[in-house]
């Protein structure tokens, strides 16, 4: 069926609630994020799938909401960083972004935060290195990697010092 | 970005029969790290849009002692790079895909979007054509700056480097991919599905506008040695200098069969059959290496700034044969030391 | 006359602490809102025209196409017929609409006709064609001839930095109202006070008409201090829609070819010294450029009088987008051909370069004191006189280490600054001023400074920044804002805490001179009450006190210094540089959030080691235009670059009683230099010109183009 290329509706599932948008094909996840739907926490930096600032979870799995249409994003599970302090109450990886202070002009923060939250996922226990290759998908202009890199360090799961597995083949 | 008509098939052919006899109008759409930014530029403006991504025959991942890899066109990078069966019997290939870009792009990114991704020239880019001409009909990159650009292959008129990292790795492993029209399905060495464009109405690889690169071939692991060395500025997420994949097969110490193939060099990924042809029969050290990467390097030319990458493309090949011989040799990055 | 000097040492219980700053919640969680996220009813977006051509004037617009263009409610022209554009990107016509969609639609259909001029957009030659250089006289002091003919080395070499980009991860960009001749601005903006008068003079509407507003700012590094003709497209747009709030946020092309860039800095210079390696001759020809509008001259010799010194320097007036103050403008640059001449010297001279700056410190004035107490923190931090080896003669093999240095100075002074500040007979306190928080941490610095002078816990104070509606502050520029906000809050705080004593004393039967507020409580040392009980006494008007910063005075001072030690990894067959580690030594007077603080200086660092490895400002001759407008080929440092980093800020004794200075900028001057010093020593020759990249690292080494 063709779609488009005026405005079509489209239905989402963005933190456990169902959207339904009204959108042309051509807009990407991001935008309708920002503009349909008020959740503004991902952000336009770079808007190349280079920078991070608009990194969300689409099934789990971190990825660019700037390079992807949204009417792409139809039935898959779309998480963003509005969900996860519904409340108000921060979460342990927010709590240890403040706590390191990990974050300054605050833009690329919210890319970060779901870029984080998907590596620990993955990784629950990340060494040094494993941070640097596993974050090197997002940018920050003010310098906090090193906040964020002890953000990242207080989440491990087990002592900083052991190596994982991959560790050998990485330097080798 | 212009709007376009969204196209969404359900199976392979109906969305063939939905692509045109002429480049332009119509994009398939898979993973879209590309293609979304490419249509932002206005590089390309297709009216039409093809998502190929409801087509489940195309996601699929078999891995096959006696048939080798077979992987769908719409598996995402991330996917192969955790296959346990890519890993035990393709590690090189393995290797390439989980250091390629980010971890974001690797989620989103297919293998066949990944080879049929447009180069990074920034004439290219910037919107100033595939083969940046001016108006006066010369070359805008052999005027300007062209530090990332081609030293290997570059009579012109194309000058850009051949951006997939991932493809130097397949065509060293001697990949085949299949490729499938409205009247049948071809297949051919992956090698030849790279070509450097002449006219700004040509492409960079051998897909006919009508066509869908459907599927990715490699054929069983032979028992050959495989390294990939990349040299690149940043420590992650960063285009490579050059890069250097080698397959070589070996019996008592002694090269049987050499497969070299760099990457960033050339508008296509590059064979060097002379570098092959000088490891074969030969017993691995570094003397051999630095030869047969001084071989390989022997038909490159700078075109003004960009001589720094024979050296470093030198340098990124010998240390992969090295590698696949066995030595200890520097890490990729400094960093990593 | 109340006392209001900061509280003596040992008696501090919040100031110089590690402070959590107390907006970063709201980061995480995405909902501190700039002024992208700023979404008002009816509001439309506005996408702009630039011109293509590096100089060129315009002839002809048409925007009837534009207006046609569904969804299009407002067009306005920025630049008329005849008017001369002198950079790639510059604004022509802006266009609103109803979505973002149909504003790029409609900017898409205009028209526009240009005369091509001609341009440059090189910076490399001091010589360019006529019309495009602006030669300074010469400046002599002493005999700089006698000087080298008696030297005992003499150097003489070309370093060079080029043009960066500030790169704002937040673009450029506004939301702005403008009806019922009020103007309502939301702007990303590093002078939520000064955009008033700003607008104010170039659209006429009174300053009292005027709200200006920046909750939160993602990322100004010295370029967005001024309402810019994004600013007052934005305003226009509103008015020919009728007063909708119009948003005009850049697109990061625009950003970077047009948002602000630093400029470069070439020079040849020609440094001496005699025997005993006490500096003698200087001889510099510098130049760089800053696109049309100058300001790219910069002090050299860097910290050192040089007794005999000969200088000329030359701006390239060329056709990049203009430079903009970009965080510690012009000091990267001196200090960047400076201490690698210097270096260059000692290595000639067969000296350790720690050795040659102690040996001429004294040449740096009043301050060579402290430079010599921070050299030694830094040397034993980086444990250099054990590491260090004379230059290229470390490891063998294809991976070299090397050690280099260099340091710097800064002003930081205080800035113009008021606040307002209650205490309510609840005993909440609110603190709020007109200035703004760029990421620095003033919010906090605020409440610290509160919390200290009441005795209450940071969060109990209520904090207000980013409305120009609240008491006038100055831009945040120049490292003032601390030391300006700090001071304005101190007063403020002293003053409304003496009314209430005023206004308790008698319910306590004390004298409000005895009382003192410390640890949520108000006592006279005989009865004490919570600082509840007390506020309750207030009655109907809660007390306010105005704070205000003076200038320069007992609260803040300037004039700070840093001295960096840098230690990379080489690999000299691929030109491959890499960073082991940063040390920085920072002093900046009385330490208000030691946390930030470390932040601010780490952040530096970061910047640092993306100039002096990555950052560049690429630009096409032929085309007149930037080539990595983006992300990608204009390199940001990553998480993996930056080596592992450590900063020691100097407080204390000597440090302490000078009151505040600021230290948002210092830290970022020495990277640059102190990385290419190392990356010298690692491979025993010099590589002139930053960034530090393969091409350059391997030409220095032999490998030809």
């Amino acid at each position: 069926m063709d779609l488009g290329p005026g405005p079509v509706s489209i239905q989402l599932n963005v933190n456990n609630q169902a959207q339904s948008i009204n959108c042309e094909p051509c807009l990407t996840l991001l935008q309708v994020l920002r503009e349909k739907l008020g959740l503004t926490g991902a952000k336009q930096v770079c808007d190349r799938a280079t920078c991070g600032a608009c990194t969300v979870l689409v099934n789990g799995k971190r990825v660019y909401s700037c390079s992807i249409l949204a009417i792409d994003a139809q039935d898959a599970k779309i998480e963003t960083v509005e969900s996860l302090a519904p409340d108000g109450t921060l979460d342990a990886l927010q709590q240890a972004f403040v706590a390191a202070d990990a974050s300054q002009c605050g833009y690329c923060t919210p890319g970060f935060i779901m870029s984080a939250t998907a590596f620990l996922a993955d990784n629950p226990s990340p060494t040094k290195e494993d941070i640097r290759k596993g974050m090197c998908g997002n940018l920050c202009r003010c310098g906090t990697y090193a906040g964020i890199e002890e953000a990242l360090l207080s989440m491990s799961k087990t002592p900083k010092t052991s190596a994982m597995a991959t560790e050998g083949r990485k330097r080798g | 970005m212009n709007p376009f008509v969204y196209l969404s098939p359900a199976d392979q052919d109906s969305a063939v029969a939905l692509l045109e006899n002429q480049w332009g109008n119509t994009e398939i759409l898979a993973g879209g790290t590309d293609l979304i930014a490419l249509m932002k530029d206005d590089i390309v403006t297709p009216s039409r849009v093809l998502n190929i991504k409801k087509i489940a025959a195309l996601n699929t991942l078999a891995v096959d002692q006696k048939a080798g890899l077979q992987v769908g066109c719409l598996v995402r990078l991330d996917e192969i790079a955790r296959d346990a069966g890519v890993l035990q019997s393709y590690p090189a290939l393995a290797r390439a895909i989980a250091d390629a870009a980010s971890p974001q792009i690797r989620n989103m990114a297919t293998i066949g979007g990944n080879l049929c991704q447009r180069p990074r020239c920034w004439y290219f880019r910037n919107g100033y054509g595939l083969l940046a001409i001016d108006s006066s009909g010369k070359s805008l990159v052999l005027q300007g700056d062209n530090r990332y650009h081609a030293i290997l292959g570059n009579s012109g008129p194309a000058y850009f480097v051949s951006p997939s990292t991932i493809a130097p790795v397949l065509v060293a492993l001697g990949a085949t991919v299949t490729i499938t029209g409205p009247k049948n399905s071809r297949t051919i060495a992956l090698e030849s599905f790279f070509r450097a464009p002449s006219s700004e109405q040509e492409r960079e690889h051998d897909l006919e506008p009508n066509e869908l690169l459907t599927s990715v071939h490699v054929p069983p692991p032979d028992g050959s040695a495989t390294a990939y060395y990349e040299v690149r500025q940043k420590h992650g997420f960063d285009w490579p200098v050059a890069t250097a994949t080698v397959a070589l097969s070996t019996i008592a110490k002694k090269v049987t069969a050499a497969s070299i193939v760099l990457g960033h060099v050339a508008p296509t990924p590059w064979r060097s059959r002379e570098a092959e042809n000088l490891l074969t029969g030969q017993t691995l050290d570094e003397s051999i290496a630095a030869s047969a990467s001084e071989a390989a390097l022997k038909p490159a030319k700078s075109l003004g700034q960009n001589g720094y990458k024979i050296q470093v493309a030198k340098v990124a090949l010998k240390r992969a044969i090295l590698q696949a011989a066995g030595f200890d040799v520097p890490p990729s990055h400094p960093a990593l030391a | 006359m109340a006392d209001y000097s900061w509280p003596i040492a040992g008696s501090r219980t919040t100031i110089g602490t590690d402070v959590t700053r107390i907006d970063t919640p709201l980061k995480v969680t995405g909902r501190a809102a700039y002024t992208t996220d700023v979404q008002a009813p009816g509001m439309l977006y506005a996408v702009t025209v630039g011109c293509p051509y590096a100089h060129a004037k315009i002839i002809s617009i048409d925007t009837s196409a534009a207006e046609k263009v569904p969804g299009c409610k407002a067009v306005t022209v920025i630049q008329k017929p005849g008017t001369e554009i002198f950079w790639a990107g510059d604004d022509v016509v802006a266009v609103a609409a109803v979505d973002e969609l149909s504003a790029q639609l409609a900017a898409k259909a205009v028209k526009v006709q240009y005369s091509e001029l001609p341009h440059l957009v090189l910076d490399a030659s001091p010589h360019p064609p006529d019309g495009f250089a602006q030669p300074m006289k010469p400046e002599v002091q002493g005999d700089p001839d006698g000087a080298f003919a008696k030297a005992a080395a003499v150097v003489q070499a070309t370093y060079s930095m080029p043009v960066i980009t500030h790169c704002c991860l937040e673009p450029h960009g506004s939301v702005v109202a403008w009806r019922s001749g009020a103007l309502d601005v939301h702007i990303s903006t590093q002078s939520v006070s000064g955009i008033v008068t700003q607008m104010s003079k170039a659209l006429g509407v009174p300053a009292s008409k005027i709200r200006v507003r920046a909750e939160f700012e993602g990322g100004g590094f010295g370029a967005k201090l001024a309402a810019d003709r994004w600013g007052l497209a934005a305003a226009q747009l509103s008015k020919l829609a009728g007063g909708l709030p119009v948003r005009l946020i850049v697109n990061r092309r625009t950003e970077q070819e047009t948002g602000g860039c630093r400029p470069s800095a070439y020079g040849t210079i020609k440094l001496s010294a005699d025997a005993k390696g006490n500096l003698t001759g200087w001889e510099s020809e510098t130049w760089g450029t800053g696109g049309v509008t100058g300001g790219a001259d910069f002090p050299v010799p860097y910290l050192f009088n040089v007794p005999n010194q000969r200088k000329q320097h030359t701006t390239i007036i060329n056709n990049i987008g203009s430079a903009r103050s970009m965080r510690a403008p012009r000091q990267p640059q001196a200090c960047l051909l400076t201490m690698c001449a210097l270096e260059d010297l000692a290595a000639k001279l067969g000296m350790d370069p720690l050795d040659l700056v102690l040996a001429n410190i004294a040449l740096t004035g009043p301050r060579a004191k402290i430079y010599q107490e921070e050299f030694s923190v830094a040397a034993k931090a980086m444990d250099w006189t054990k590491r260090w080896h004379p230059r290229g003669k470390g490891s063998a093999g294809p991976i070299r280490q090397g050690l280099g240095l260099s340091f710097h100075t800064w002003a930081g002074t205080a800035h113009p600054a008021a606040c307002s500040l209650t205490i309510n007979s609840d005993g909440s306190v609110a603190v709020s001023a007109g200035t703004q928080d760029i990421g620095t941490g003033t919010r906090t610095v605020m409440a610290i400074i509160a919390a200290e002078t009441f005795g209450l816990q940071v969060g109990d104070i209520e904090i207000q920044v980013g409305d120009s509606s609240l008491s006038s502050s100055a831009g945040s520029g120049g490292s003032g804002t601390v030391g300006g906000m700090g001071s304005a809050t101190r007063r403020a705080a002293v003053d409304a805490l003496q009314a209430l004593f005023a206004k308790i004393a008698p319910a306590l039967h004390a004298d409000p001179s005895k009382l003192k507020a410390a640890g949520g409580k108000v006592t006279d040392g005989q009865s004490t009450v919570t600082w509840k009980q007390a506020c309750a006494a207030i009655g109907a008007l809660p007390i306010t006190a105005r704070g205000v910063n003076p200038g320069a005075g007992a609260l803040n001072d300037s004039g700070v210094g840093g001295v960096q030690m840098a230690d990379v990894s080489v690999d000299v067959e691929t030109g491959v540089v890499s960073i082991n580690r940063l040390v920085a030594v920072q002093d900046c007077g009385l330490i208000i959030n030691r946390k930030a603080t470390l932040s601010q200086c780490y952040g530096a660092l970061i910047m640092g080691v993306g100039y002096a490895l990555f950052e560049e400002k690429i630009m096409d001759q032929n085309l007149g235009r930037m080539l990595n407008p983006n992300v990608e080929f204009y390199r940001l440092c990553g998480i993996g670059d930056i080596g592992t980093l450590e900063v020691h800020l100097m407080s204390g004794k000597g440090y302490d009683e000078r009151g505040i200075v600021g230290c948002g900028e210092p830290p970022v001057i020495s990277p640059g230099a102190a990385i290419s010093n190392a990356v010298a020593n690692a491979i025993g020759v010099r590589v002139p010109s930053l960034p530090l990249t393969p091409d350059r690292v391997l030409a220095a080494l032999g490998v030809p183009s």
